[in-house]
């Protein structure tokens, strides 16, 4: 296996991004523990990018661990299964992570105790299933992306068929603070990782696999690269540590100095971008048989007591993992679900979690650091930390200005809402939330149109209709009143023959 | 004398003829800013702006007796876009939210009377059966509300949820 190593011309050339501190310890030096079982299981429907999972059980079924309790809502969609055995008790709104503390319908699960399995179908040999095999069993497994993005996997799967993929890149980056669950994974699982990613190559059918590490993570560099050994396929690439390094683009920029298109997709580069979380899923999903039912999770954070990560089921709520942390040192000035960089603020400790969360955050007042904005002084820092290259301090300017237009000109859409900007400014402008109010605005107002766009259709088609109707109503008006009269005119002409043949016969 | 009466004949004349063709070459045809303003409504007629049917509202916002806020079905986006189009710009903090047609179950009867007079054909249901309104169709144009026997149909503004929530702009900085 040669060692790829970055051109250190490459490093110096890519001058994106912030440093912000790591405070991944001490919950990156402690083994993963299991989180057990909380009195209730929460899992919304929508975990996942695309349409949200249909229910299948009803209120008050029994299920066990690993059965499917919700299907696949549509083309990108996901199933989802049961963390473990219980009794459904609701089919009901609860909280989800969400800024504004919404809630979405949720299949709540009192758990039994037992833990009970459905029989599971393992595989000794996965890889010598078939590219279709290997999709559609990550489909049903319910496996989306465990870096937070939480797009279905199997979508992306079929991604690699229809464009060429050749290289299969697996992100151990975890450049959020805080953050230590992949890197846990990687030490503790790299065997099954490197198993998971070569079966994700075969159902791509790229020939590659580039897996990036920050270089703060040296014992997960040290146990992949040992995993990695016997697969020359496989390269283990150390990465300089750096905020956001874990986005797709700015992984693939990092790693072979090519930049994907703002308007294609990573794929169109001839790369796919898998975190390493989901490839340990894919394992176990092929290997053993199961379904996504819980996942690692970092609880830390200034107000937790003992910070660590901890294998969860899927929606357990976040009060149950700090209790099972030691409970709360002091009263925490922002909860998050994430990253505290691109993480959800929390008001509601219910909040579950799902599928894409990687960490559970409760920050002391000293972390947060909260200030009140002041003017921008326009010293281009955010300019500088922006990976995409973008002007931060320009399209906040104009949003503020309410010209969305003007800043969608100017490179909206390919803003990633890393909150490298706003890290960085020194007038502590809130520059990502001026970005993600865009966003939503813009996205909001085409849904609008489009249903605008729809109830005209529809408008026209009934008036279209209306007018139809009412001329075949005419029409056969007017064809019963001739043939009523052309009846009353052959009638009047055979009397008028009767008469004749009457006259004639007289 | 003559030279007078037949040189101011043919000028006039002449002139005449240059306007008469003028007003032919350069006719127009109403105000076709009506047309394209009524073409951004959303066609529904259903009067809640006040005005005879969208073309009607669509003669008020170009000549200025009518804000491009008044549609009240089309909300910020064809507020939006017909300001845009007139280069004028909306008076800022006037939050128009679409409302939309709910049925309760327990009053209505089936008598299919909403169904008939929904524009946008936004209410499915049977003669005796519960109707339903489907959300992603329906205006808020009041109609069916006005024409149900029972006063089953009540007008609500779209709930907020995951999926139709937007991140609110934060608070100016001085």
């Amino acid at each position: 296996m040669p060692t790829i190593v970055i051109p250190p011309l490459r490093r110096l050339l890519q001058r994106w991004g912030v440093h912000p501190d790591s405070h991944k310890y001490p919950a990156a030096g402690l083994d993963i523990e299991d989180a057990g079982l909380p009195d209730m299981l929460r899992l919304p429907l929508s975990q996942h990018v695309g349409a949200p999972a249909k229910v299948i059980v009803e209120v008050g079924e029994r299920v066990l661990r690993g059965q499917l309790i919700a299907s696949t809502g549509g083309k990108i969609s996901a199933p989802l299964h049961a963390p473990t055995s219980g009794t459904i008790v609701a089919i009901d709104e609860a909280v989800v992570p969400h800024p504004a503390a919404l809630t979405d319908v949720a299949i709540h699960l009192r758990p039994d105790g037992l833990d009970e399995w459905i029989p599971l179908k393992s595989e000794l040999y996965p890889i010598n299933l078939s590219e279709r095999e290997i999709s559609d069993r990550v489909e049903d497994a319910g496996i989306v992306g465990m870096g937070g993005a939480s797009f279905p996997s199997a979508v992306k799967l079929s991604l690699g068929h229809r464009s060429k993929v050749t290289t299969l890149m697996l992100n151990g980056s975890e450049c959020e603070p805080y953050l230590s669950c992949d890197d846990r994974l990687m030490q503790e699982n790299a065997h099954a990782i490197i198993e998971g990613a070569r079966l994700i190559l075969k159902a791509t059918g790229a020939t590659r696999v580039l897996a990036g590490i920050e270089d703060n993570k040296p014992e997960a560099i040290l146990a992949m690269k040992l995993a990695a050994k016997p697969f020359p396929e496989v390269h283990i690439v150390k990465i300089p540590s750096r905020y956001p390094m874990g986005a797709d683009r700015q992984l693939i920029k990092m790693l072979t100095g090519i930049e994907a298109p703002a308007d294609g997709r990573a794929a169109d580069v001839g790369v796919l971008v898998h975190n390493v979380g989901t490839a340990y899923a894919v394992y176990r999903a092929l290997r053993y048989g199961e379904p996504l039912t819980e996942r690692v999770v970092t609880v830390a954070g200034g107000a937790v007591s003992a910070p660590r990560n901890l294998r969860v089921r899927l929606g357990t709520p976040m009060a149950y993992l700090f209790e099972r942390c030691g409970g709360l040192r002091v009263p925490p000035a922002r909860v998050v679900s994430g990253g505290p960089m691109m993480g959800i603020g929390v008001q509601n400790l219910d909040t579950p979690v799902v599928k894409g969360t990687s960490g559970v955050l409760a920050l002391a007042a000293a972390e947060v650091g909260e200030r009140e904005a002041s003017a921008c002084i326009r010293c281009g820092s955010c300019v500088e930390a922006c990976p995409v290259g973008l002007l931060p301090l320009e399209m906040a300017a104009r949003i503020h200005a309410n010209a969305l237009g003007e800043a969608e000109e100017i490179g909206l859409d390919d803003c990633l809402t890393c909150g490298a900007c706003g890290f960085i400014c020194p007038s502590r402008i809130p520059l990502v939330q001026y970005f993600q109010h865009a966003k939503g605005e813009l996205a909001s107002r085409s849904r609008e149109q489009k249903r605008l766009d729809t109830i005209k259709e529809l408008t026209e088609a009934k008036a279209a209709r209306i007018e139809r109707e009412a001329r075949e109503k005419a029409e056969i008006h007017a064809r019963r009143k001739a043939e009523r009269e052309r009846a009353q005119a052959a009638e009047a002409a055979a009397k008028a023959a009767r008469a004749a043949e009457k006259e004639t016969e007289a | 004398m003559l030279t007078a009466v037949i040189s101011l004949a043919a000028i006039s004349s002449g002139l005449g003829l240059a306007l008469g063709l003028a007003s032919r070459k350069f006719h127009v045809e109403g105000n076709s800013l009506v047309a394209e303003v009524q073409a951004m409504l959303p066609a529904a007629n259903c009067g809640q702006c006040g005005f005879p049917g969208c073309a009607g509202a669509a003669e008020a916002i170009v000549d200025g007796s009518a804000a491009p806020t008044c549609c009240p079905p089309g909300g910020k986006v064809v507020a939006q876009a017909i300001a845009d189009h007139l280069g004028i710009t909306l008076a800022a903090g006037e939050d128009i939210r679409p409302t939309i047609a709910l049925i309760q179950d327990h009053l209505c009867i089936g008598c299919t009377k909403c169904i008939k007079n929904c524009p946008s054909d936004a209410i499915i249901g049977a003669t005796k059966q519960l109707h339903i309104v489907m959300d992603e169709a329906c205006t808020g144009c009041n109609q069916c509300a006005e024409k149900c026997p029972t006063g089953a149909i009540e007008m609500l503004e779209l709930p907020q949820s995951i999926h139709n929530w937007v991140m609110p702009q934060p608070a100016r900085y001085s």
